[in-house]
């Protein structure tokens, strides 16, 4: 070792040319074509001088309402690398059989699965829900902002982070080949010596503080910022939904955090808390990451379940059918969720005692699960449906994610779980219940909330393509998988001998196929709706003849939501001021107390990424100079102590009269 | 407000459907709620390092047990030191109610002192076995000892930082409405870890010492 090597693995830490992946044609191209697409944006952005207005209107922006849509942009960037993932999958397990070894070799497929389960629940399903969170709870709430908007921007911005930290893999050394739970003691530093783990690590480190942070967030606002009169059993059920979520969050994403830490530690320092050695308990790894884990899936599927009964009872021009019953089934999942994560383990060993309890208390969850769906059935029961697209991808829901969930009830029999367990059956039951759940929840939220956002509605031809093709698509790519996982074929194997198996990975290939084509659709919708949008333009605010607050403003609502604070009689408060005969008040507008935006959430998020690049990477200087700036700027803007504004009545007049002019002249 | 006693309107009389003189709600109001919830999230990282412990901390690999390592006088001393401090904290919480913005600083800086005297008796006892060969390394008891014990040390740690930081602003601003409820919110952390440490002190060190 000569002192110039010395130097050089200073600086570099254990990064070298090998870890670049010129050697892997598939991430060379993909490189490539990310390299010129982005350069292109970046192009574009700079001629049309858009950069400026960016920073200031969006990168910088404590409106939870861009937030919202930052979040929702980001999921959508991730699924299309998610569903890549996904579909080359999907083509390996059609080709890899006898003699064929397809063109994935192992420790490339490894990875890809992995990064698939990773990215689609931390990078786009998380996004999704937050990001609607985000847009609706304050609007439906009647408030003016989050309760600490600073912070709404700084979560954003660590779970961006996170996502770029996962994308950075890609093309700089590699990513975990353990599965998206990394369990060691495959995770350990002895099972797998890479940055893989490492990447992993640091990437769901960095989006978990941006994901506990607006959980503390939104559970503030909706706690301590609705509006006058709305008491808990008023509130939409969307926001009961978030409420709940939010309560998931905090309540279980710092043990997500613990976990990884101690498994850092495991790696990084030599301890001993999931070898197989001195001591150590990888099991211990296997219970904590599921006390996160099964509540997480919860976390996910109860906005969907707000956005459905949002969704059912607008387009049934209903009241929701028992929202009590339906308030209190959320709660008791919220609840159950937490008793349940054993089941993800049967085969552990616990003992029938414990196997049986776990057993149950996942069976007791389908009930209050039915009854919701028996409540959607009931508001649709003699309501006036109108099969918009959100109408249909509840419709399609119902019958799909009930399905899923009795799958998941078979499951939940611990003798037959001995069977099921890591078999295709239980990837077919939980894309079933996540796509088929929160997926479709998702694709009915953006349809039903993109005129609000936005001030005109989406394409409704490409939305019905877009349905049909994910809905078919869905059952043609995991029905194969439900009858191979019930002949015994495991998950995450890349190549299979016995032939006869090979024409349900074909059909389920087709199906990923459907799908690719009904994300398609969604894409070409958002384009085509964009350049018709004079005709689908919403001038009223309230295209589908809503009934909660957030049809009361303008689409896009103002920077301030509501010129008044609305007061709220009953459920369905914009329904209910709709039948008492509402006028807009046209005077006497004040000032509104607005925050300001700043910087500090995108830099500190900039600033963790070098972070964990240096960690990953051993660059201990990095880390060391990374770390000290985040600390010193998060003090430094705590010293900012002039952090709000004055929205002048005059400028609040203008914004309201020209919403009038636009009612009038309709 | 006089909004709710709208609620039982008759339909004749006119409902009201928005706050028309609003007073404008400041900014910090849902700050200590927030915080709260944020702590019991802090909580759950210990409620899980207990956990840990509670799993891995018989798992002596052939290694020293607590009874062979720990020094109950000094983490006695030391539990002295947090407790003050608790105290001290309290004084000052009671100044800033008083408005005494130099006794205030006094009592933090009494705080942070006794918070720097935890931490260094801390780092004495890990050096110290590390340098008997009981490091983290050593056994999985020994790994969830040093990860409880640190976190909790890091928390003091973090919790001394801010403390300086909030001086300098009370000093530089005086007792004004955020910095007060900033005080409150270091006040809910500090008592916090305080409550944390108490369970470590049992838990990890008496118990320990029994077996």
């Amino acid at each position: 070792m000569s002192p110039n090597s010395d130097f050089w693995s200073f600086v570099f830490g254990r990064l070298s040319w090998e870890s670049i992946p010129l050697h892997e044609p598939i991430l060379v191209v993909t490189f490539i074509a990310v390299a010129l697409g982005g350069a292109a944006v970046v192009g574009a952005m700079t001629y049309f001088r858009v950069w400026g207005y960016l920073w200031k209107e969006w990168l910088t922006s404590i409106d939870h309402k861009r937030i919202g849509i930052m979040y929702i942009v980001l999921a959508l960037i991730m699924l299309l690398r998610g569903f890549s993932d996904a579909i080359m999958m999907r083509a390996q397990q059609a080709i890899a059989f006898g003699g064929s070894e397809g063109y994935l070799p192992p420790h490339h497929y490894d990875q890809i699965f992995t990064a698939h389960g990773v990215i689609m629940i931390f990078f786009v399903a998380m996004p999704l829900v937050t990001g609607l969170m985000n847009f609706v709870v304050p609007l439906q709430i009647g408030a003016r902002d989050v309760a600490f908007p600073f912070l709404n921007n700084f979560s954003f911005w660590m779970t961006t982070a996170g996502a770029v930290i996962v994308m950075m893999s890609l093309f700089v050394g590699e990513f975990a080949q353990t599965g998206w739970l990394a369990y060691p003691p495959l995770s350990g530093i002895e099972g797998s010596p890479g940055v893989g783990v490492d990447y992993y690590i640091w990437a769901l480190q960095v989006a978990g503080i941006g994901t506990l942070l607006s959980g503390v967030n939104l559970i503030a606002t909706i706690v301590k910022m609705r509006a006058p009169g709305m008491t808990m059993m008023k509130l939409p059920v969307f926001t009961w939904t978030a409420l709940c979520t939010n309560v998931l969050i905090v309540a279980s994403f710092p043990v997500l955090t613990a976990v990884l830490a101690l498994l850092s530690l495991d790696r990084y320092v030599g301890t001993n808390f999931f070898t197989n050695d001195l001591g150590g308990n990888p099991m211990m790894y296997i219970n904590l990451i599921w006390i996160w884990g099964h509540p997480e899936v919860y976390i996910l599927i109860l906005p969907a379940f707000g956005v459905f009964s949002e969704v059912t009872s607008t387009f049934c021009s209903k009241r929701l059918f028992g929202y009590t019953s339906m308030v209190y089934a959320t709660v008791v999942i919220t609840i159950l969720s937490y008793l349940v994560w054993l089941h993800h383990f049967f085969t552990m060993g616990s003992g029938a005692s414990v196997n049986s309890f776990f057993g149950i208390t996942t069976m007791i969850i389908s009930i209050p699960t039915g009854a919701k769906i028996f409540n959607w059935l009931f508001t649709m029961f003699r309501g006036r449906i109108r099969f918009e697209v959100p109408m249909m991808w509840t419709v399609g829901f119902m019958v799909t994610f009930v399905v899923g969930g009795m799958t998941g009830v078979m499951l939940a029999v611990p003798p037959a779980d001995f069977q099921f367990h890591n078999s295709l059956f239980l990837i077919a039951h939980f894309h079933n219940v996540i796509i088929g759940g929160v997926v479709f929840g998702m694709f009915a939220g953006i349809a039903y909330w993109f005129p609000k956002a936005f001030g005109f509605k989406l394409d409704p031809f490409w939305g019905k393509m877009s349905f049909w093709f994910w809905l078919i698509g869905f059952w043609v790519a995991f029905m194969p998988l439900y009858v191979l996982g019930l002949m015994g074929v495991t998950r995450r194997v890349n190549h299979f001998d016995d032939p006869s198996l090979q024409i349900w990975f074909v059909i389920a290939a087709f199906g990923a196929v459907l799908i690719a084509i009904g994300i398609a659709s969604f894409l070409i919708q958002l384009v085509v709706s964009f350049m018709r949008r004079e005709q689908l333009r919403d001038v009223t605010g309230d295209p589908w003849d809503g009934r909660t607050l957030e049809w009361s403003t303008s689409s896009p609502p103002p920077v301030y939501n509501f010129a008044f604070t609305p007061i709220i009689h009953d459920h369905d408060a914009w329904w209910d001021m709709k039948q008492r005969g509402y006028t807009r008040p046209l005077h006497g507008f004040r000032p509104i107390h607005m925050p300001k935006n700043t910087g500090t959430g995108i830099i500190l998020a900039g600033l963790s990424i070098a972070f964990s690049f240096g960690m990953i990477w051993y660059m201990w200087w990095l880390a060391a100079l990374t770390f000290a700036a985040m600390i010193v700027l998060s003090i430094a803007h705590t010293f900012n102590y002039d952090r709000d504004y004055f929205i002048p009545a005059d400028e609040v007049n203008r914004t309201e009269q020209s919403r009038t002019a636009l009612l009038a002249g309709e | 407000m006089s909004a709710h006693s709208l609620q039982a309107a008759t339909p004749a009389e006119e409902l009201a459907f928005h706050v028309t003189e609003e007073e404008h709600a400041h900014p910090g109001a849902s700050t200590m709620l927030g915080f709260w919830i944020y702590l019991m999230s802090d909580c759950l990282i210990f409620a899980v390092l207990f956990a840990t412990y509670g799993v891995l901390g018989r798992s002596y690999a052939a290694g020293p047990s607590g009874a062979d390592l720990f020094d109950l006088p000094l983490v006695a001393l030391n539990t002295a030191m947090l407790l003050f401090s608790s105290i001290t904290y309290g004084f000052a919480m009671l100044e800033m109610e008083r408005n005494r913005k130099s006794m205030t600083l006094l009592w933090l800086a009494i705080t942070g002192l006794f918070g720097a005297a935890f931490i260094y008796f801390e780092l004495y006892e890990f050096a110290h076995l590390i340098a008997e060969g009981a490091g983290p390394q050593r056994s999985a008891f020994l790994s969830s000892f040093f990860a409880l014990v640190g976190t909790h040390g890091l928390h003091v740690t973090v919790g001394i930082v801010w403390l300086v930081t909030l001086m300098v602003q009370v000093a530089q601003r005086g007792l004004v409405e955020d910095n007060k409820r900033r005080l409150m919110c270091l006040s809910l952390f500090w008592h916090f870890l305080d409550v944390v440490w108490i369970g470590v002190f049992t838990f990890v060190y008496l118990m320990g010492v029994l077996q």
